[in-house]
Order: structure tokens, then C-alpha cells, then sequence
């Protein structure tokens, strides 16, 4: 391993392979700030760059841009609350509403570090246990998957504080719902669709993120307007200071090693990948929290913050583990890797150790160089980039609806999404008019159509008995670990009014 | 348009005018450029193979200026209505398209058919492959039609792509040649071949049904076995595996993807396309991204293209009405 990792550094960190990683995440943070255009787009932009140069430097390369637009993908999610990945939704739960309280400079150093972290900690495990790990991305099967996404789709307790439990529920049913629209895989049959072929597809996840959260942002600022006036005149603090108290790094260090762990294994599954990741962090953050941090999630944490962020990223060197050592990509992202690698006749698998050692190292090499690389270049930017909103917001919402409407659009080149995205729009203003969050909505989204799926293949493989709930030991383990996650609240609830009678009767008194 | 456009324009066609009368029809078609219309999204099969004719037909220097369009939606139902409305300015325009197209027409997708369109010619194809674990207790086709005949149920096949599209049909296919009930085959989708492949080798399904260019990276290097295609003839890269044909079932299916034009093209125009389309597959640039990308070249120009589709469209029409997708 030793000789391999030296192999690995030769490659990595000759002159011209550095000046392609500090390229790569440079080019790659740019194109992930735009919403829309997410890592997908960024490493397929960078194929044609990759073809007249050696196989270890194009994967370097395109590792430094996949870092670079995951990182940048937080970006626009902290700062106007536009997720371009599905990946960093998570990201805006909290850190949106930081940055609209001012700590938009703190957010997204924030964000850096854990992604840092996350990145870093889980290149260390894909380096000692790569290949010992293919056997555990193999051994979760469909059943399993509906168990953890049902875990994951809890995270929506989150955000069902002060009594708008019931909104929330209705939220996660409107999105579960949305996410039926299209053609049914498992029947083939087309459902919502009013004969429209333009719906066939479904909706696409960036039009909901960009309609539901960006657009209708930007729109309920200008019918806030007066509002907002009031609170320009208040003396703006500096949105760009970088500064965690060491309290504050106290806080979140666990849950960032928490997160890196949870997030690596969660993206070695080919099924699951960086998203399922953030929110299972990002509900698992929650749940171990004290009851006075846990009312602080969803309205500006750190650590609601720190946890989706390092477990995306952790997870995305995750997923190099099916890739690598299987061959099997387990997100888009990676499936565009895959074809960039076998353009150059490299086949990843079990033989790529054997065959192509110095691939296989300098990618691993690459995502430490990455990381560091992608954190010297962005702390000296955060103080410009997050001055962004401190721009007049005549002029910052104007741009938050170009490049929405933009991002949507160049992903899809239909106009008939520009259409359904104004009408999205003015259904999430009229909801947030009444107090409803968009967040489990756009969970209920992603999650829905995934937890659908696996769902339906688990009944078909098991002669529609629901049996798969308890046959499978890992699916009965997760599902046990939900029925805890949701019943324990009511628990707690329950022992908490025994005490706090006496207690009361004693003040009463 | 402004008056020297005007001007250039009117001058040019002047001159195309002239010409024709002096030139025969094939002479006159002097190809130089190629809009491509893509009708998915970027990174995507027919985006690569587009692309990858536009390279090839650009190093060989078979055309000077190739331009691209993705315009997604509908299954490609979107890009074949685009195509017919705007005919008349689609003059150098070439559409990508593959199998789904007879399927997607069949079910009604869209309302359109490749004969609303006229098909230039298809140029590369994959077929279709049966993939088991390389620890499977399945060592021969055979055993997978004898244990089906026994159980069906026991027997189920999956694939990368929703129930009733072309995973599910070519097991379907294969099963009906061996004298059993397709209709009671089992098919589990998944939304990605990725996640068909992993669901196989994590044991979750026994038998996946997919494309060859799919599965031969694995089956090299000895994760899976593929235990019959359905090409017409072995393949020099799989040369152990068997053709469906030669163990006696009358099966030969081509997933193929090809160019098609706007339907107001002239028959000429068509040809000319036909004919670059087939010599760019003569050139060393067009091998390279051939290698590269993994395609079985499959040429079928103009009206051999045109039989090839309604032969498919028959024997995809027949299977589907039998399984119930079509009444």
C-alpha cells in the first residue's frame, strides 16, 4: 500500500498535475456557484479538455472540479437559497438562515471546513479499506434502501417545531405527491401527466429547487419590501468575517467527525450517494442534539450547518469505493467519470489495483490535494463572494431570477419549464404567504421518488409480501431505528410533563 | 434581416438556381455542414453519439462545421415535433434517434412516427444481453427457459429501465422464442444501469437483461457471465458467448441508433447525408471514437434504414399487443 501511495504522490504532485487540480476546483467552484449547473454539468464541460492528456491527470483533474462544484453548489445555497444539487439542500437549512442573519462570511467558512474535513477523513478510509469495502456496497439490497430513505424522510421532524407539525406533514405529502408525476418505472405507466409529453420525464429536481426556493425567495423579498427597508437602515454587520469562536468549533468538531463517518458509508452504497447522506446527518445531528439546540435547527445552527455539509462530501469520496473497485457508478456524477475513464480504455474494477495502479492512487491522492487545495484557494474569496448580499436588492433579485430561470433552462433547453417554474413559484408564495416551509416539501420530493421505487421492487421480489420489513436483519435494524427516532419525542414529551408537574405544583405553591 | 443579408441571400440562392440546372442532383448536394438536433439532455447515449459522428465527420474533414442542439423532453417526443413544425428552416438539420423511437410512437408517446420524418440512415447498434453472477448456479441459457417453464415466478429478470421500454421487451422476446408464457415474466426495474448492475451482483436479482456494450467491461473481468446475445452472429469481443439464433431461438434484436431529417428534405439531399454518414465509417477517426465509446457499427442507409424500421416496428408491435402494452 505504501509503494502505492508513493506511486500515487509521484503522480499527484509532479507540477502539472497540481496546476490542473488548482485549475480543476477553481473552474469547478465557479460553475457550482451557478444555480444549475451542478458537478454533472461541470465534469462533462471538462471531457473534451481530458481527452489530450494522460488518463492520471484527467481523473485529477476532474476530481478537483467535482470538489469544486460541490463546494460551490453550498455557496449559492447559503447565500441566496438557491440549491443546485440535490445534494446541498440540506446545506440550506441552516445556513440560508444564517447568512440572513448576518453571518453569511461565518456559513460559508463554515461550509469549507467541514467540507474539508468530511472530504479529508473519508479519503483516509477509502485509502485503508477500498477494497475490503466493495463487499459492504454490495450488501445492501432494495429493501434496505426503502428502510434508510424512510429514515431519512424523518428528518422532517426538523422543521416541525412550534406547533406546524401538521403544515410540515401536509408539505411532505405535497412533495411525495409531486414526485409521482411522470412515467412509473415499475409499471411503465404514465400518471399526472394530462397527456402533456413534457411532463413524461417528471418534474426535474432543479425546477422545484429553483421555482420553490430561489424564485419564490427572491419574489417574497420584493412583497416584503417595506419590511426589508426597515431593516436596511440598521447598521449591516459584517457579513464577510470569517471568525468561529472556539466554543463554536467545540460544538460542531463532533458532529463533523460524527457526520464524515456516517456520510462516507452512506455514499459507498450505490443506491444511496451524497444526498441521502446530508440528510441522514442532518437528522441524525438533530436527534442527538439537547432540546434547546434542537429548536435552533432549521433557523441558523452551526451544526445543522456542519453536518449536511461534511456528509455530502464525505460521501462523494464514498462513492468512489462502487466505482473504483466494482466498476458500478452509484450517482450521475460518477457514471460521467466512469465514461471519461473508459474513453481512455480504462475498465474500473477489481482489476484496476492490478492493471492501472497509478489511476487508482492518484485519485486518492488527488481528493487530499483537492481538499486542501479547494480550502486555500475559497477562505481569502469568502469575503468577496459573500458580499454578494450586501449588493441593493434591486439588483441581487433581478440576478437571483436570471440565473434560476437560466440554470433551469440549460439544463433542459425546454420552455415549457420556464413555464411550470413561474407556476411553481406562485404556488410556494402563496404557501409561504400561510406559514408553510418549502423544506419538506423539496425532501419529500427527492426522497419520494427513491423510496417509491425501491418500494415497488422490494413487493415485486417478494411476491408482493410486505415480509421484506423483517426478513432482511439490516432493514428490520434501520426500521427499528425509525420507529425509535419518531417515537422518542413522544417518550420524552411524556416523561418530561411527570416531572415538570410536581415541579409546578412546588412553584404554584 | 437586413438588406446585405437580404442581399447575400438572394445572390446565393441565384446561384444554387443555376446550378441545378446545370448539375445533376447528386453533384449539387455538396455537404459542408451538419446541425445536430439532440432530443435528450447533455452527457446523455444520443448526446454521445451525435457528438462523436460530429467529431469524426469533422477530424476526417468529411464536413467543415458541425453545430449541436439538446432539446430534451418527452422521451424525444419534444425534438420529433420540432423537427416536423419548423421543416422548412431545418435544412442541414440531423436528429439523432434509437430504438425507443418505434417503441415510444407504438405506446402513443407522441403522436409522430419515423414516418412522419425521413430517416437517413443507422449507423451503430448494440444488442441485447442476458447476464447472470459469475457464481450463478446458470451456466447455459437453456436452464433460465426450463426453470421458467417450472416457475416463472422463481425466474425474474431485470433491467435499467421502466417496465414495457426495451430491457423488459428483449426478455420478453427471448422467453417467447423459448415456447414460454411472457406474460408472466417478472421484471424488476431500476433507473439506472448502474443500479441494475449492482442490484445483480449484490444478489438481490438473478437473471439482468441489458445491452452488450453495458455489460462486457464486467464480464472481462469476470464479475458476471453473459450468457447469450441477440446479434445476428457472435461478436469478435465476446467470441465464447452464444447468439440466441444458433441454441434455436428465432431471435435477432438490434438496438440501433441512426440519423433522421426533416420530413421536407429532398430525396437527394437524404442520400448525400446516407452515403457521409456511411463513408465517415471508413475513416481511422471514426475507429478511434468508435473504440471509445464501445459501438458495433450497423450501417443502414436510406431506404434500407426505412425497411429495417418497419420490420421492428412490426416485431416490437406483435410482442406488445401479446404482453398487453398495446390493445
Amino acid at each position: 500500500m505504501s509503494e502505492g501511495l508513493l506511486l500515487g504522490l509521484q503522480t499527484a504532485l509532479s507540477m502539472q498535475n497540481i496546476l490542473f487540480v488548482i485549475f480543476g476546483c477553481f473552474v469547478g467552484t465557479f460553475i457550482g456557484m451557478l444555480p444549475g449547473l451542478g458537478p454533472i454539468t461541470a465534469i462533462a464541460l471538462m471531457i473534451p479538455i481530458t481527452y489530450g492528456i494522460d488518463p492520471s491527470s484527467g481523473m485529477i483533474l476532474m476530481a478537483g472540479v467535482y470538489y469544486g462544484a460541490i463546494f460551490g453548489g453550498s455557496t449559492s445555497s447559503i447565500l441566496i437559497n438557491a440549491p443546485g444539487v440535490a445534494g446541498t439542500v440540506a446545506t440550506s437549512f441552516d445556513g440560508y438562515p444564517m447568512a440572513l442573519q448576518g453571518q453569511a462570511g461565518k456559513a460559508l467558512a463554515l461550509a469549507a471546513y467541514s467540507s474539508f474535513c468530511g472530504g479529508t477523513i473519508a479519503a483516509i478510509f477509502l485509502l485503508i479499506a477500498a477494497p475490503a469495502l466493495a463487499k459492504v456496497s454490495l450488501s445492501f439490497q432494495s429493501p434496505d434502501y426503502f428502510a434508510l430513505l424512510l429514515l431519512g424522510l424523518t428528518a422532517i421532524a426538523a422543521f416541525s417545531s412550534k406547533g406546524s407539525f401538521l403544515k410540515s406533514i401536509m408539505m411532505t405529502l405535497f412533495g411525495l405527491m409531486l414526485s409521482t408525476v411522470g412515467t412509473d418505472q415499475a409499471s411503465g405507466v404514465e400518471r399526472f401527466t394530462f397527456g402533456k409529453i413534457d411532463l413524461l420525464d417528471g418534474i426535474s429536481f432543479l425546477l422545484i429547487a429553483m421555482s420553490m426556493f430561489a424564485l419564490s425567495e427572491a419574489l417574497m423579498s420584493i412583497i416584503r419590501k417595506k419590511k426589508d427597508d426597515d431593516a436596511m437602515k440598521q447598521p449591516t454587520p459584517d457579513v464577510g468575517s470569517l471568525k468561529l469562536t472556539t466554543s463554536e468549533i467545540k460544538e460542531v468538531a463532533p458532529t463533523i467527525a460524527r457526520s464524515s463517518v456516517l456520510g462516507f458509508f452512506v455514499g459507498v452504497l450505490p443506491g444511496a450517494g451524497a444526498t441521502i447522506a446530508s440528510f441522514l446527518a442532518y437528522g441524525m445531528e438533530r436527534n442527538l442534539a439537547s432540546a434547546k439546540d434542537k429548536l435552533k435547527f432549521g433557523k441558523g445552527s452551526i451544526r445543522g450547518l456542519a453536518a449536511p455539509e461534511t456528509a455530502n462530501n464525505a460521501a462523494c469520496s464514498g462513492s468512489f469505493v462502487p466505482l473504483l473497485t466494482l466498476g458500478i457508478p452509484g450517482s450521475g456524477t460518477t457514471a460521467v467519470m466512469l465514461g471519461a475513464l473508459m474513453a481512455y480504455g480504462i475498465q474500473p474494477g477489481p482489476r484496476l489495483l492490478i492493471d492501472n495502479p497509478e489511476v487508482f492512487w492518484s485519485v486518492i491522492v488527488s481528493m487530499y490535494v483537492g481538499n486542501v487545495v479547494l480550502l486555500v484557494i475559497n477562505l481569502p474569496l469568502i469575503p468577496y463572494i459573500a458580499r454578494a448580499l450586501t449588493l441593493p436588492k434591486q439588483l441581487l433579485t433581478v440576478l437571483i431570477l436570471f440565473f434560476s430561470l437560466i440554470g433551469v433552462y440549460l439544463v433542459s433547453f425546454n420552455t415549457f419549464d420556464i413555464v411550470m417554474m413561474a407556476g411553481f413559484a406562485v404556488v410556494a408564495i402563496g404557501l409561504r404567504l400561510l406559514n408553510f416551509s418549502m423544506s419538506p416539501l423539496i425532501l419529500g420530493f427527492i426522497l419520494g421518488g427513491m423510496l417509491e421505487q425501491n418500494l415497488r421492487r422490494s413487493l415485486t421480489l417478494f411476491d408482493g409480501s410486505i415480509s421484506f420489513m423483517w426478513e432482511r436483519p439490516i432493514t428490520l435494524t434501520i426500521l427499528v431505528l425509525t420507529a425509535l427516532v419518531l417515537l422518542m419525542p413522544l417518550l420524552s414529551a411524556l416523561k418530561k410533563t411527570d416531572k415538570q408537574s410536581p415541579e409546578k405544583e412546588v412553584a404554584e405553591l | 434581416m437586413n438588406i446585405k443579408k437580404l442581399a447575400t441571400v438572394t445572390f446565393a440562392s441565384a446561384i444554387l438556381a443555376f446550378g441545378s440546372g446545370l448539375a445533376n442532383a447528386n453533384e449539387l448536394v455538396d455537404i459542408k455542414k451538419i446541425h445536430f438536433l439532440i432530443p435528450g439532455g447533455p452527457g446523455g447515449g444520443w448526446d454521445g453519439t451525435a457528438r462523436g459522428t460530429g467529431e469524426a465527420l469533422l477530424k476526417s474533414g468529411k464536413i467543415t462545421n458541425a453545430s449541436y442542439q439538446n432539446m430534451s423532453g418527452g422521451g424525444g417526443g419534444k425534438a420529433i415535433a420540432y423537427m416536423i413544425e419548423t421543416a422548412e428552416k431545418q435544412t442541414d438539420t440531423l436528429m439523432v434517434n434509437s430504438t425507443p423511437i418505434v417503441v415510444r410512437s407504438l405506446t402513443g408517446v407522441f403522436p409522430q412516427s419515423f414516418r412522419d420524418l425521413k430517416p437517413v440512415a443507422g449507423t451503430i447498434a448494440d444488442y441485447g444481453a442476458f447476464v447472470v453472477r459469475a457464481n450463478s448456479k446458470y451456466t447455459k441459457w437453456q436452464q433460465i427457459i426450463a426453470d421458467f417453464k417450472t416457475n416463472p415466478r422463481k425466474v425474474k429478470f431485470s433491467g435499467g429501465s421502466a417496465r414495457g421500454s426495451l430491457d423488459h421487451l428483449v426478455a420478453a422476446m427471448a422467453i417467447k422464442a423459448g415456447e414460454a408464457d411472457a406474460k408472466r415474466l417478472v421484471y424488476i426495474a431500476y433507473d439506472a444501469g448502474g443500479k441494475a448492475m449492482a442490484g445483480l451482483l449484490s444478489g438481490e436479482t438473478a437473471i439482468l437483461s441489458t445491452g452488450v456494450g453495458e455489460a462486457l467491461a464486467m464480464a472481462k473481468s469476470g464479475e458476471v457471465r453473459i450468457l447469450a446475445i441477440t446479434a445476428p452472429e457472435r461478436l469478435a469481443a465476446i467470441e465464447n458467448v452464444p447468439t440466441l439464433t444458433e441454441m434455436g431461438y428465432d431471435v435477432v434484436f438490434a438496438n440501433w441508433r441512426g440519423f433522421f431529417a426533416a420530413p421536407s428534405m429532398s430525396d437527394a439531399k437524404v442520400k448525400a447525408y446516407a452515403k457521409l454518414l456511411g463513408a465517415v465509417q471508413e475513416t481511422a477517426h471514426w475507429n478511434e471514437i468508435k473504440e471509445r465509446n464501445g459501438w458495433v457499427n450497423l450501417y443502414n442507409p436510406d431506404t434500407k434504414f426505412y425497411q429495417f424500421l418497419e420490420k421492428q416496428e412490426q416485431t416490437i408491435g406483435t410482442l406488445m399487443r401479446e404482453l398487453g402494452f398495446l390493445r
